[in-house]
């Protein structure tokens, strides 16, 4: 296979499973449909490997779920404002 | 207004009924009148206590707003107390517009002030609780499954919780600061005393908990507790010490808002209903442990 971009030859590879061919004369990488989908899959198991899981985001055992995950309670923020105010 | 106690509060005032406008009737009434509030405190106020907790307003001016009077009166069978007009947050404005970093200081630099000298008696919060399920139990038609619930999660409760030999307000939330010649203070002096500070965080935390209040807000109060020196939390992770309080809380509110409900003789609305399901959740924590 001839590389796109320069007079070059393309060489494949196997990686893990990725399925890279790559220029021997300028070294452009050519990906296979899906492979920079898997790629980055791979890239994000290793990072959380790396880094572990996110953060939880602080709160008790017993909160309500998905604090964090969107950023505000629209749908409640009228009709509890009282409270707020209250005893 | 007519005759009765707003009437006589105006009077303490000095001003005409007609001048003055109430701003709460409920078991505590208050008047605005001109330059002063007054305010009758709940029947069965002990007077000792009140005044120990003017005096402590009264040497605490960069903190709480400082009484009008230095002692309490006698109006109509009630005590009464005099303070100076501050001006209140908008409780019909934005939350995010609220003063969270302001009164999360004020909370901070109260519970850092040694309160050995200010012969205080102790702090109302813990007390709330058991009066708020008294409330729900004398509640006539109160949901019954939500009532339930409330009941679950309060068994799940340790004892006391009153223990604490640090400065609390004992009812913080956000009517209980007012800005008085151009700085925030803390009012409301009726649970001023000796407890465990972390309980005035506890009400925001329920509150957050159950889903109601914007985490982002929850982040301004809380960082600008720790920023501020609040001690009752632990900077990295404020919950081992806020979750017990924080569950009391929300039985208590939870327990207020069934009560209200069946006392109204109308279905919990959704923010009382966020709150119902946060103790069915603090049950089913309880249990896993």
């Amino acid at each position: 296979m001839k590389c796109p971009k320069c007079p070059g030859v393309m060489r494949t590879y196997d990686r893990n499973g990725v399925h890279i061919e790559q220029c021997e004369n300028c070294r452009g990488i050519f990906l296979d449909y899906g492979e920079l989908e898997t790629l980055s899959r791979v890239e994000t198991q290793w990072a959380q490997q790396q880094y572990g899981p996110p953060p939880a985001p602080g709160g008790p055992a017993w909160g309500a779920p998905h604090h964090g995950h969107h950023g505000r309670h629209g749908h409640h923020q009228r009709g509890w404002v009282g409270m707020l105010f209250s005893s | 207004m007519a005759g009765g106690l707003p009437e006589a509060l105006a009077g303490v005032a000095g001003v005409s009924p007609r001048a003055a406008t109430v701003l709460k009737r409920t078991r505590v009434t208050v008047v605005r009148a001109g330059e002063l509030v007054v305010k009758a405190h709940e029947p069965g106020t002990a007077e000792a206590a009140l005044n120990a907790r003017l005096r402590a307003a009264a040497a605490l001016p960069d903190l709480l707003l400082p009484p009008a009077s230095d002692r309490a009166l006698r109006v109509a069978g009630r005590l009464v107390t005099v303070w100076p007009a501050g001006e209140a947050v908008d409780p019909a404005g934005d939350p995010a517009a609220a003063p969270w970093e302001a009164a999360a200081g004020l909370l901070a630099r109260l519970h850092a002030t040694p309160a050995g000298g200010l012969g205080l008696p102790p702090a109302g919060g813990p007390d709330r609780v058991a009066r708020a399920l008294a409330r729900l139990a004398g509640a006539p038609g109160a949901p019954a499954a939500a009532a339930a619930a409330v009941r679950r999660a309060a068994r799940t409760l340790p004892a006391g919780g009153g223990t604490g030999t640090g400065l609390a307000h004992g009812d913080w939330h956000l009517g209980q600061i007012v800005r008085y010649r151009d700085r925030w203070l803390l009012i409301d002096v009726d649970d001023l005393g000796l407890g465990d500070p972390v309980w005035d965080l506890a009400r925001p935390a329920a509150w957050y908990a159950a889903g109601l209040l914007d985490p982002e807000l929850w982040h301004r109060l809380l960082s600008g507790y720790v920023s501020a020196g609040g001690p009752a939390v632990d900077a990295g992770d404020p919950w081992p010490e806020l979750d017990r309080p924080a569950r009391a809380l929300t039985v208590q509110l939870a327990a207020t808002a069934v009560a209200a409900a069946g006392e109204e003789g109308r279905p919990l609305d959704e923010a009382e209903q966020a709150l119902v399901s946060s103790c069915g959740r603090i049950t089913r924590a309880a249990r896993r442990q």
